[in-house]
């Protein structure tokens, strides 16, 4: 996914200082902008006319350094993390680093932390940035040591050559700094290698721990303003089309604090047929929703129900022709025309919430200046603001998101459409609004995983040798419904297709003919907001080729892992590339084989008992991380209740730059895979989600962890992402252990096998 | 006006009598570590203590609390609780952090009536804290680790 900036020029790194601080930075200059106009700029902290730094961190006079992280804390210690790899480089102190999550401003760019990208797609820059501040620091010491910089290091916060050594405290305090780094002299900058590494790959206290263990971390339901006013929202019936025909206000303004009822109109079209609800305090507010009756006209997908969502997959996804191409290896028409033997099978996953904890809120004040200030956590929010703008119908750069923890994310806060009926509200008050959605509402309003279904035909030659596989997979795409512009084109230039909802399905095995097309279904777009949840289209796409190709492997009467070996060849297309797919399909097989003798994989099972094994490569062909999985399972022969005893896996992601962080990624992403399969799931009635809370929808639980076993390999390649590709092999390995303990094959998840 | 206890110190409070002990702590005395989840006390994160006891404070209105003792975890300076907080960042319990004081909370209860859980025990006590990033297996070590090293010994 490329994101091009207009406007701007040459990558540059600038130096200079700004009150007793050291300040750095790498981005874009302007075009027309000089370095020198850039380094006023920066000492001036403004740099947004000149400069577009991605990357801006600080030395003060005490030796601190403070790295603005332009990413979302959700839960993965992001912060932490890039600041271990800009440390490392400029040979901090780490002890002595911190960190700040920072609110829009056009001078950072691109904000958005999903796709398990943070660290991957910052890895080079912010390895040469603290590359730069250390060459900038280094000068500057060797100036006042007196010595050439040659023979000076950067080590633990101080600048050493021979018996002389100055702190970075010293040298910020007392050197002399203004400095520009042009691009070639950033790409040629000397970065560690990995056995010279001192932060990175080393356990550092993560960061956001402390107060996230004592109460005081600060989330976006924890903001505050004075004067301002509480609101809770009123959905419609549908997520789409539905109109306000009246609204009851007569119980509602005997409530104490009452102060009216707002039926949102949204110039942007996001959110529709939305009523908002103000009180003076929350508890009034919130009896205040109960007593609002709004009379609507229902939308036309009132009746909509998962059964409908899933036919419709089933309809578009049977058609022999129908989608856009997205994979075609080898002739797979010959290779169905030539079949000895085929076989079929459809898989299906059912709707699942993000049900973060911390539910949808947005606190919103407009300024003296008109600005419009948005309090609220956010994932994504160089995509909301432009839909803000036109919303408010103001421009984009007057309106700031100021970022606070994410009490959960999951991809769900990658869309802030809540903040656009709170500034409405807000506006409409003229007064600040802290809007508040209540657990069901936040439920009804979530962009939720559509539903999906993945149509397979595999066809044998008449030696019974696999000779092609036909995929096909439907589902709502949530790129289609939040960021088109970001759609892909068909390979052969017709159609468009979801890259997030079709990736996985371009894996890394090697088939004589293979050939991938991605079916909208619209059924589903049209119901709901079909949004990005962890793992996203690998989510629910390994579920359905890690689960054929164990019917493949019994259908040929081979060992799922020896199948799976033989596959992973690394020929041709799989042979790998630059960056995270060095190795290819190897590095796949050698996690494979690496796990499979960790779990012992063929030994004999008790009855009722089985193992089962799948493979992952994250999130994007692109950018693979490396997964092998294995789960042992129990299956209650009279209940058919399932018991997860145990899951392995074994991750290659490049280079770990914080170990004990990745290790919490993956437990929490497998568990993730765990709950997926075994224990949420939920279904459209009437148009809407019917598993609203917990009463209902129900997550795994402490009781339900399995025992993990999960080991990374150790690696110096290129760092890729973590977040989610654990999530993505755990519940076809399921599926896969059912069939070995009871023969049953599963094809819908969540998995139900009464 | 409703009296309690809170932290150690007498309050007393403005908030309808109806009004749930969570919203009260949040919006009328700004005690913001206590989280809402789900507000129908099935996902825990509004975990408090009254007279000791983990409650949901989400479906506690205030007025059950008059005269009672309530901690949240701004409060919770027992042994116990500092063993509680100390594990949790010895084992780097908390990713998004938002259920944690919900956690440790109800930990602190289970610690306090049984010092040396066993891990059933632990399962049975923290069952109905949901933990949505699902830290639960550093949630459990961290609870041995305050129990075994902790204070209670």
């Amino acid at each position: 996914m490329k994101y091009q900036q207009q406007g701007l020029s040459r990558r540059s790194f600038i130096a200079g200082v700004a009150g007793s601080s050291l300040m750095m930075s790498m981005g874009s200059l302007v075009s027309g902008c000089s370095s020198e106009q850039a380094s006023e700029a920066l000492a001036s902290g403004d740099l947004s006319k000149v400069f577009a730094p991605n990357i801006w961190f600080e030395i003060n006079g005490a030796g601190e350094v403070l790295i603005n992280i332009i990413r979302a804390e959700m839960g993965q210690h992001v912060g932490t993390s890039l600041a271990q790899i800009v440390a490392d480089e400029l040979g901090a102190d780490w002890s002595k680093v911190s960190f700040k999550h920072v609110d829009t401003d056009p001078k950072w760019g691109v904000m958005v932390t999903g796709g398990s990208w943070s660290v991957h797609t910052s890895f080079t820059q912010l390895s040469q940035a603290g590359a730069a501040g250390r060459t900038v620091i280094i000068d500057a010491a060797s100036k006042l040591m007196g010595v050439p910089a040659e023979t000076c290091s950067a080590e633990n916060g101080v600048v050493s050559a021979g018996d002389k050594s100055l702190t970075f405290a010293e040298i910020v305090s007392n050197g002399d700094f203004s400095r520009s780094i042009s691009e070639e002299e950033l790409a040629a900058m000397p970065v560690k290698s990995a056995g010279e590494r001192k932060v990175i790959g080393r356990d550092v206290r993560n960061l956001d721990v402390a107060p996230k263990s004592e109460g005081s971390a600060v989330y976006g339901l924890d903001a505050e303003l004075p004067g301002m006013a509480y609101a809770m929202p009123l959905l419609p019936p549908t997520r789409y089309g539905s109109t306000v025909n009246a609204i009851d206000e007569s119980a509602a303004k005997t409530i104490p604090g009452y102060i009216g009822a707002i039926p949102i109109n949204d110039p942007s079209q996001t959110v529709q047929g939305c009523v908002v609800v103000a009180a003076e305090t929350l508890p009034a507010a919130m009896k205040a929703v109960k007593a609002v009756k709004v009379d609507w006209s229902a939308g036309p997908t009132a009746n909509v129900d998962e059964a409908a969502i899933i036919a419709e997959g089933m309809r578009i996804a049977s058609d022999p022709d129908g989608g856009t191409l997205y994979v075609n290896e080898g002739d797979i028409a010959a290779a169905k025309s030539g079949a000895a033997k085929s076989m079929a099978a459809t898989y299906t996953t059912a709707t699942a919430l993000h049900f973060t904890m911390e539910p949808q809120n947005a606190l919103v004040e407009f300024d003296a200046e008109g600005r419009c200030h948005i309090h609220a956590g956010n994932q994504w929010q160089s995509l909301i603001l432009p839909y803000l703008a036109q919303a408010l119908e103001m421009p984009e750069n007057d309106i700031i998101i100021h970022q606070y923890y994410l009490g959960g994310g999951f991809g769900r806060r990658l869309f802030g459409d809540q903040m656009i009926p709170a500034a409405l509200a807000a506006r409409e008050l003229g007064r600040p609004v802290k809007l508040m959605f209540d657990r069901a509402t936040d439920s009804r309003f979530d962009c939720v995983r559509s539903p999906s279904v993945c149509a397979f035909e595999a066809t044998f030659d008449a030696d019974g040798a696999l000779t092609g596989v036909d995929h096909a997979v439907a589902a709502g795409w949530p790129t289609k419904g939040m960021a088109p512009g970001f759609l892909g084109t068909g390979i052969d230039g017709k159609g468009k297709f979801d890259g997030f909802s079709i990736s996985g399905a371009d894996h890394w095995y090697s088939l004589p003919s293979h050939r991938v097309r991605a079916m909208n279904n619209e059924l589903a777009q049209s119901t709901f907001l079909p949004g990005w949840l962890r793992a996203v289209g690998p989510g629910w796409i390994s579920w359905g080729v890690e689960s054929f190709l164990d019917e493949i492997a019994d259908q040929m009467r081979q060992d799922p892992v020896a199948m799976r070996m033989g596959l992973l060849d690394g020929a041709g297309k799989n042979a790998g590339g630059e960056g995270s797919t060095v190795g290819g399909a190897k590095r796949l097989a050698a996690v494979l084989k690496d796990v499979s003798e960790r779990a012992g994989w063929g030994r004999e099972m008790p009855a009722n008992e089985g193992l089962g094994v799948a493979v992952g490569h994250g999130q994007e062909r692109g950018m693979p991380t490396w997964i092998a999985c294995v789960a042992h399972v129990a299956v209650d022969p009279s209940s058919g209740d399932v018991t997860l005893k145990k899951l392995w896996q074994s991750i290659d992601v490049g280079t770990v730059v914080n170990p004990d962080g990745a290790m919490a990624q993956a437990e929490g992403a497998a568990l993730w895979g765990v709950s997926l399969a075994l224990h949420e799931g939920a279904q459209f009635a009437n148009g809407e989600v019917l598993e609203q809370n917990l009463d209902r929808y129900t997550p795994l639980r402490m009781s339900d962890v399995p025992e993990l076993d999960i080991a990374f390999v150790d690696s110096d390649e290129f760092p890729s992402g973590l977040g989610e590709p654990p999530l993505i092999p755990v519940a076809p390995a399921i599926g896969n252990a059912i069939f070995a303990a009871t023969g049953k094959r599963v094809r819908e998840l969540p998995i139900k096998l009464v | 006006m409703v009296n309690f206890m809170l932290n150690g110190e007498v309050v007393g409070v403005e908030s309808d009598a109806d009004t749930s002990l969570l919203w009260v702590l949040r919006e009328e005395l700004k005690l913001r570590g206590t989280k809402f989840g789900c507000g129908i006390a099935q996902c825990g994160a509004c975990t408090v203590h009254i007279d000791g006891n983990p409650m949901r404070s989400c479906v506690t209105p205030v007025s059950a609390v008059e005269g009672r003792s309530v901690t949240t975890i701004e409060g919770l300076a027992t042994p116990v609780g500092e063993a509680l907080k100390t594990a949790w960042t010895e084992a780097q319990v908390p990713q998004c952090g938002y259920c944690q004081s919900g956690q440790i909370m109800q930990a602190a209860g289970l610690l306090d009536s049984n010092p040396n859980p066993s891990d059933d025990e632990i399962v049975n006590a923290m069952n109905g804290n949901l933990c949505r990033c699902m830290a639960y297996p550093r949630i459990k070590k961290a609870i041995k680790t305050a129990a075994n090293g902790g204070a209670m010994s």
